[in-house]
This record gives structure tokens, C-alpha cells and sequence, in this order.
């Protein structure tokens, strides 16, 4: 295990999770003895290939999915309670935008359910489109946009309501790369403002390491923790880090703990 | 003026066919029993107007009629089994055989029960003909919902009056449309046929079937004329309807862009 304690109250818990799917015979394991702690603030990565369970875990953290064994907590509350007290939004792969909302509205969407007055919920959306950077298209309709816009809107969603977690689950997948290192920019720039606490899913190996304060590696069948890598590169992170030999170094050291998804844990590269 | 366009050739071909129709009983001498020239369907058209509104009026009130109760039916019977997937298992394979049974064979049957004289019999032929299709489509599309869509709204806790509201429900619509689309269609069919087995007289089924008894093809003809332009012009309201109730989907983008 790396060499950094946890501070003393991590805003996710997840304490001997298994995860079963079918029963009898059929009974697959796709997560096994999963501990982890997440602390306020960070970035974190959930990297594997795919089957390694990383998009069920996720899932399980925002009660989307109960553990089979095991317990989550989400800012000292069982996930449960945190789903129901709105305590993370969610990004999926697919933008799930409605077509018969406006892109203002679809924003605005979390904040009806809340309960959100409608001059309230007009300023929090035109906000956190200005932060997306799609003020111009607030009166736009979903099909309207582009790929990478429309994800952009499903990001002002996830935190119109301003929650201390934010799930994301392989959101930037379908993009093509360049728009992809854009999101990537701007979803750092979106962290670095919001100090909201980030979990990413993803299979990009260059986009875990340009993002995450910490990389948690994964290996299939049944899915595990195999490694915990720590990732210095310096913030704010910009092309030049991308291109920075610790860049290099760090991507390399990945790409071989997801290889050797069973060697000894090391602590640091 | 580019709407003329659009509509050019389309009037065009009607105009054809109207023309073509006229010279064609002239130049083969087609008897006027078989196929009456348009010219004389238009002269009885004016001629027995009086007659063939009230009778329009009478069928149209039975087709709406019969349409709204198919309609209310269909759309509790669908909001009440969509919810309860054992329900929805058990009753919608009986929903589709029923919508694959030609009901309107049905028909002799209702004038017995409902009264051949009323017009509620002709409306309840029509409501059984709307009803399958309004449920079935219903059913169909507020269980279509994306699976990803109901997983958004559990991440934000919501209740299941908010799902049906935001999500269910503006996602059937497209289903719902067509629905109404097919159940405009039949519900003129289903009071016409209605009235062909019986019925007061002042009626566009009884018209036609004792027009065409005493070789009045001309009437006949007008009072079908009449049915069609009925059925038409109902069809024609509910895609006005639909356009304006869903801007947003598919189908209606293409004229935007």
C-alpha cells in the first residue's frame, strides 16, 4: 500500500465489498474483497479492463447497485442515505440528456426534484453552463449539440446542485481523442474550481494520469484492487504535462501494474 | 411560395386523376351504376349537401364518440398495468391477439346489445376498435423509457410520481401519437361498418349501403366522398396535435433544418 495515510475522514468508504452477479452455478464474482477510501478533494481513478467491475463499483458507491457483502458509506452515511440526501451527482458514457428539454432545462432537471425555486434553479443552470462554457447554448435543444457539448451539459447537471461527490462513469468513452484531452482540460479546470471531490472510471491509461491525484488499478474475473499509485505530476496540469517525462514515467508505471495486475504492490514508483 | 412548391406535385396528380377519371367513363362508355364520372359525384355532393351533412354529422359523432371512451379506457387500462410488470405479462399478450382479431366482425353483435337504433352501439364498436391500439401503444411506451434515463433519476432520489412525469410519460408520446393516428383511421371505419348492419337512417353507412341498393351510385359515391374527407381531416388534426405537442422529436426535426 502506498506510503500516504488516508486522512481522518474520507468522504467514501468502501469496506470488503463482493459483488455476485446470478446464482447457483451461474454465480460470476465481479468484485472481491474490494477497501478503499477516498479523501475530500481528491481525483480519483478506477482503471481496469473491461469485466473488472470498476463501472460496478462505481455503481455501488452511488447505490445504484447494492454489494453483495460489504458495506459503502458516502460522507459518513450509508450510500443509501447518500443517494437519497443527493450527497454526489453521476456522469454515465451516454450524455441520458432529455430531448424535450431545453439544454437550460435538462440542467435544471436535478434542481425540480429537489424542490428548487424556478428563479433559483434559472441562476444555478446559467451558472453552471457559463462554467461548462455553453452560456450560448442554454435555449439550444440536445440534438443540436455535439457529442463533447452535450456531455459538457450533462456535467453542469451533475453539479447544479452543487454536491461534494461526483461519479463519473467512462464519460468521455464515445469522444474522439482530441475532444476528449479537451474535456479532460476542462474537467480539471472544473475541479480545480469547485474543490468537488472526483471518481472516474475509465479504460485510457494517458487520461487516468493526466487527471487523477490517485490511479486505483483493477484486474478481471473476479475483480480487485491490485494497485494504488500515486500520481505527483505537478497542477495545474497543462499540455506540457502531457508531454513531461514523469508524464512518461507514470503511464509506463501503470500500463505494467495493469499487466501484471498480481505482482507485489509497490509502494511508489 | 415554397410551400407551393411542396404541395405542387401533389395537386398536380390529383388534378391528373380527377381528369382522367372523368375522361376515362366518358371515352369507354363505363355504365354510370359501375363508376360514376366525378362530375356527377360533384353535382350530388351539391345537390344532396343537406342530406349528407346531417348524415356526416350523425357518423362523426358516433366515431368521436366511440373514439374518446376507447381512448380514456385504453389509456387507464395502460397506466394501470405498465406499472406492474406480472400484470403487464399476464394481460398483453391477450391485448395483442385481440388487436390481431378483426373486431369489426363484432359488430351485428353490438347493435344487438347496445340497440341498433342508437348511435351508443356504433360508439361502442368504435371504443373496442381504439381500445387495443391506445393501450397497447401506451403500454409499450411508457415501458420505454432508457433503462440509463430511470438510473438518472434514482441518483437524484426521485419519486416515482416525478419519473412517470419527466420521464415516462414525454418518452411515450411518440407511442401515444401513433396510437391516435391508427385509432382516428379506425374509428371512422368502425362507425360506418357499425351502420351497415343497422341504424338510423340519417347516417353515411346507411346512406351509402341504400344508395347503392337502389343503384344510386352518384349518392353513394358522395356520401363516401364525405367519409373519406371526414377521415382525412381527423387524421390531419391529431398531426397538428402531435407537431405541437413534441417539437422536440425526431420525426418533426427535419422540417426545421
Amino acid at each position: 500500500m502506498s506510503g500516504t495515510a488516508q486522512p481522518a475522514s474520507p468522504i467514501v468508504t468502501v469496506r470488503g465489498v463482493d459483488k455476485r452477479f446470478g446464482a447457483g452455478a451461474e454465480t460470476t464474482a465481479a468484485l472481491q474483497a474490494i477497501d478503499l477510501a477516498i479523501a475530500p478533494g481528491e481525483f480519483v481513478s478506477l482503471i481496469g479492463p473491461s469485466g473488472c467491475g470498476k463501472s460496478t463499483l462505481l455503481r455501488i458507491i452511488g447505490d445504484l447497485t447494492a454489494p453483495s457483502v460489504g458495506a459503502v458509506t458516502v460522507n459518513g452515511k450509508p450510500a443509501g442515505a447518500a443517494r437519497r440526501n443527493r450527497d454526489y451527482g453521476i456522469v454515465f458514457q451516454a450524455p441520458v440528456l432529455f430531448d424535450w428539454r431545453t439544454i437550460e432545462q435538462n440542467v435544471e432537471l436535478p434542481l425540480e426534484i429537489i424542490g428548487v425555486g424556478r428563479g433559483e434553479r434559472r441562476r444555478r443552470a446559467s451558472e453552471m453552463l457559463a462554467l461548462v462554457e455553453l452560456s450560448d447554448f442554454a435555449r439550444h435543444h440536445p440534438w443540436q449539440l455535439s457529442g463533447g457539448m452535450q456531455q459538457r451539459a450533462a456535467i453542469a447537471r451533475a453539479l447544479a446542485f452543487e454536491p461534494r461527490l461526483l461519479l463519473m462513469d467512462e464519460p468521455f468513452g464515445a469522444l474522439d481523442e482530441m475532444t476528449r484531452e479537451r474535456m479532460n482540460d476542462e474537467l480539471l479546470r472544473i475541479w480545480e474550481r469547485t474543490g468537488t471531490t472526483i471518481v472516474f472510471v475509465t479504460h485510457s491509461i494517458p487520461e487516468a494520469v493526466f487527471l487523477s491525484s490517485r490511479i486505483v488499478v483493477m484486474s478481471p474475473r473476479p475483480g480487485r484492487i491490485t494497485d494504488l499509485i500515486e500520481v505527483d505530476l505537478p497542477r495545474p496540469r497543462t499540455d506540457a504535462s502531457r508531454e513531461s517525462e514523469r508524464y512518461f514515467e507514470l503511464v509506463t508505471r501503470v500500463r505494467e501494474a495493469l499487466r501484471a495486475p498480481d505482482a507485489a504492490r509497490v509502494a511508489g514508483p | 411560395m415554397r410551400r407551393l412548391r411542396y404541395y405542387l406535385p401533389a395537386i398536380v396528380v390529383f388534378v391528373a386523376v380527377i381528369l382522367g377519371w372523368e375522361a376515362l367513363v366518358a371515352v369507354l362508355h363505363i355504365q354510370r351504376f359501375l363508376l360514376p364520372p366525378p362530375s356527377a359525384i360533384g353535382r350530388e355532393l351539391v345537390e344532396q349537401w343537406p342530406t349528407l351533412r346531417a348524415a356526416g354529422t350523425t357518423t362523426l359523432i358516433e366515431a368521436v364518440g366511440g373514439f374518446f371512451i376507447g381512448l380514456a379506457v385504453g389509456l387507464v387500462v395502460a397506466f394501470g398495468t405498465a406499472r406492474f410488470g406480472l400484470v403487464r405479462a399476464g394481460l398483453m399478450p391477450f391485448a395483442i391477439a385481440a388487436n390481431a382479431v378483426p373486431i369489426v366482425a363484432f359488430a351485428p353483435i353490438m347493435n344487438n346489445w347496445f340497440g341498433v337504433a342508437s348511435p351508443v352501439s356504433k360508439m361502442m364498436i368504435v371504443a373496442v376498435l381504439v381500445f387495443f391500439p391506445v393501450m397497447i401503444n401506451v403500454v409499450r411506451g411508457l415501458t420505454s423509457a432508457d433503462p440509463a434515463t430511470l438510473e438518472l433519476m434514482r441518483s437524484y432520489a426521485a419519486s416515482e410520481r416525478e419519473i412517470d412525469w419527466k420521464v415516462r410519460i414525454p418518452a411515450s408520446l411518440p407511442y401515444f401519437f401513433t396510437a391516435l393516428k391508427v385509432g382516428a383511421t379506425l374509428s371512422l371505419i368502425g362507425a360506418i361498418v357499425g351502420e351497415y348492419f343497422g341504424g338510423a337512417n340519417d347516417a353515411l353507412g346507411r346512406l351509402i349501403v341504400e344508395n347503392a341498393a337502389f343503384l344510386r351510385f352518384s349518392t353513394a359515391w358522395a356520401a363516401i366522398i364525405i367519409a373519406a374527407a371526414l377521415g382525412i381531416a381527423f387524421y390531419l388534426l391529431i398531426i397538428t396535435i402531435e407537431r405541437a405537442a413534441m417539437p422536440w422529436h425526431a420525426s418533426m426535426r427535419a422540417r426545421d433544418t
